[in-house]
């Protein structure tokens, strides 16, 4: 075995834990001296919603207490509710909503800009932070940004006048308009 | 109120939110004095735990002073100053029983996998978080703690979370004296894990990630024998070569979906999110154990499927043990520990930040800029 680099006995509290018999090993051991088996525990007072809670079918009661932060909502809600048909076993359960998360961006997007406010994309994503700490970083982040947009926009534009240039429109616009429109 | 607010992946803002009510005769409200961003809060801000929805506000590592109680709490009363499990746990059903606060039957209506969790998408519950002026607190009988007076608030807000998960992990190793324990991540719950695998007596703790200035910071605080995947051609076969070629007796994945060191996991897991997450961490834990051995996992994945070596689960016998941490049963051992000097876990925190500069505050410890370890938000001021 290698020799090792650390000198326990500089360790503050080396094997303070290490007695078994003070093990908090858990689940507790002793399930026998649990009061209640099953579902059988004196239950919480229920909380009522008043906004819609999407419920795993894998729930025979709904529980509690529950979260109510951001209820479902647009077409992004209505792919969760789809996906809360399928169990928690299910793939398919988690990447509609996976799906969903990603679509509900946008909407929110249009919720920020249906208020009058313009998101500021990039304070949100900590461009300060970025400029302050990894200025190298952020340029470089900016110089690929830009190139790739103007090398987009070139593609588009010669594809266009390609377009524009293509033998054949000439005779295809002298079909028309179809003599039934006439 | 001020509070977070979740936009999509990368994007977080503050905003003016309502003011959060008693929507249940067990539940508190309590006026943030600390919160933490957490390890764990990036899965969620890189949008890889599903159904975290656009408006809702993160942060599961908090304490406060108690504004207002529900008409059936007894153990707490406005103007204590509590630290609060990030479990929202009943104390009553069939798993609180157990001391699985983390696996809570009474609070989270969206799965049964995991219990409720404030602040980490509606698969955790749908609860607001902590990353606010205010919060409310569903069983506030069960979870929170009123702070010792002797206790540091800083230390306290790290009880909440990255303490319990770091000890837990440990403790799910079943380390024995002696023992080489391999904590994959570096972050402030490898961090904790590997601290604490003194404490179970190990004799030696090496700690991998591929960050410099999160080693450096292992090598004093743990401490420990790091080393930096990035700069070795095969860290499995590198941990077999130091460890007799027998392997490390425990290896905890303190890292989750969002490692880096593996481009086809990377892809599959990170960019295409079509499994939970890169399970690199994981594949390296399992590989670089030795037969017999224990991996323990608290790095957090998302619930879809994982592609993992459980072949080599089965032929090297090893024991997997993972879970959410219990806050509240580990709360008086690690009192104790940081009582008796034996933990600091104050002293990872290297960025206190005001609410308002949040979106500054998770690009800088998602970057990994600026020397971040662990950031506190003041939600309050100071």
């Amino acid at each position: 075995m290698s020799e090792n680099l650390v000198d326990t006995s500089t360790i503050r509290g080396w094997g303070a834990d290490a007695n078994s018999d003070n093990d908090p090993t858990f689940p507790i051991r002793h399930r026998e001296a649990q009061e209640t088996r099953g579902l059988t525990w004196t239950r919480p007072t229920q909380q009522d919603a008043d906004v819609e809670i999407l419920q795993s079918v894998e729930h025979n009661r709904r529980p509690a207490v529950i979260g109510t932060s951001t209820p479902p909502s647009g077409i992004s809600g209505m792919i969760r509710r789809y996906a809360f048909r399928r169990s928690e076993s299910d793939w398919l359960h988690w990447l509609l909503l996976m799906g969903a998360d990603r679509l509900n961006v946008v909407e929110g997007v249009i919720d920020d800009l249906g208020k009058g406010h313009v998101p500021n994309i990039p304070a949100e994503m900590g461009a300060r932070a970025e400029w302050k700490h990894n200025k190298k970083g952020l340029v470089t982040k900016a110089a690929v940004l830009a190139g790739l947009t103007t090398a987009t926009i070139l593609v588009f534009r010669a594809r266009r006048s390609k377009d524009e240039a293509k033998p054949g429109d000439a005779d295809m616009l002298a079909l028309s308009p179809p003599e039934t429109f006439s | 109120m001020l509070a977070m607010n979740y936009r999509g992946p990368y994007r977080v803002r503050v905003d003016e939110k309502p003011m959060p009510a008693i929507l249940h005769p067990e539940d508190a409200i309590v006026r943030v004095t600390r919160s933490c961003i957490c390890g764990s809060d990036l899965h969620l801000y890189h949008g890889m735990v599903p159904d975290t929805r656009v408006g809702t506000t993160f942060g599961h590592e908090f304490c406060g002073v108690v504004e207002q109680v529900g008409p059936e709490v007894r153990n707490l009363k406005p103007g204590d100053h509590v630290l609060v499990p990030f479990n929202i746990a009943c104390g009553k059903c069939e798993f609180c029983q157990q001391g699985l606060f983390g696996n809570c039957h009474e609070s989270n209506a969206q799965a049964t996998a995991v219990g409720g969790i404030f602040g980490y998408s509606h698969t955790a519950g749908g609860y607001d978080g902590g990353q606010a002026q205010y919060v409310r607190v569903p069983y506030a009988d069960v979870g929170p703690m009123v702070i010792p007076d002797w206790m540091d608030p800083d230390d306290a807000v790290l009880l909440t979370d990255v303490v319990p998960t770091g000890y837990q992990a440990a403790e799910m190793g079943g380390i024995r004296p002696g023992d080489t324990v391999v904590v994959f991540g570096a972050g402030p719950v490898g961090l904790m894990a590997a601290r604490s695998a003194w404490l179970f007596g190990a004799g030696r703790v090496i700690v991998i990630d591929h960050i410099e200035y999160r080693l450096d910071f292992a090598r004093t605080y743990c401490p420990a024998e790091v080393y930096n995947f990035r700069e070795i051609d095969d860290i499995v076969v590198f941990l077999k070569k130091q460890t007799d070629s027998l392997g490390a007796d425990v290896c905890i994945d303190a890292v989750g979906g969002d490692a880096a060191g593996n481009a086809l996991q990377t892809l599959i897991g990170t960019k295409l999110k079509l499994e939970a997450g890169n399970a690199i961490a994981l594949h390296w834990a399992i590989n670089s154990v030795k037969k017999g051995g224990v991996v323990s996992i608290v790095g957090v994945y998302g619930p879809t499927g994982n592609i993992v070596p459980i072949g080599n689960v089965v032929n090297k016998g090893i024991t997997l043990r993972a879970n959410q941490a219990s806050v509240k049963r580990l709360l008086p051992r690690l009192v104790e520990h940081i009582r008796e000097g034996r933990i600091d876990p104050k002293a990872m925190i290297t960025h206190r930040v005001p609410l308002a500069d949040i979106a500054d505050a998770y690009h800088l410890f998602s970057a990994k800029l600026d020397g971040c370890i662990k950031p506190v938000l003041l939600p309050n001021g100071a």
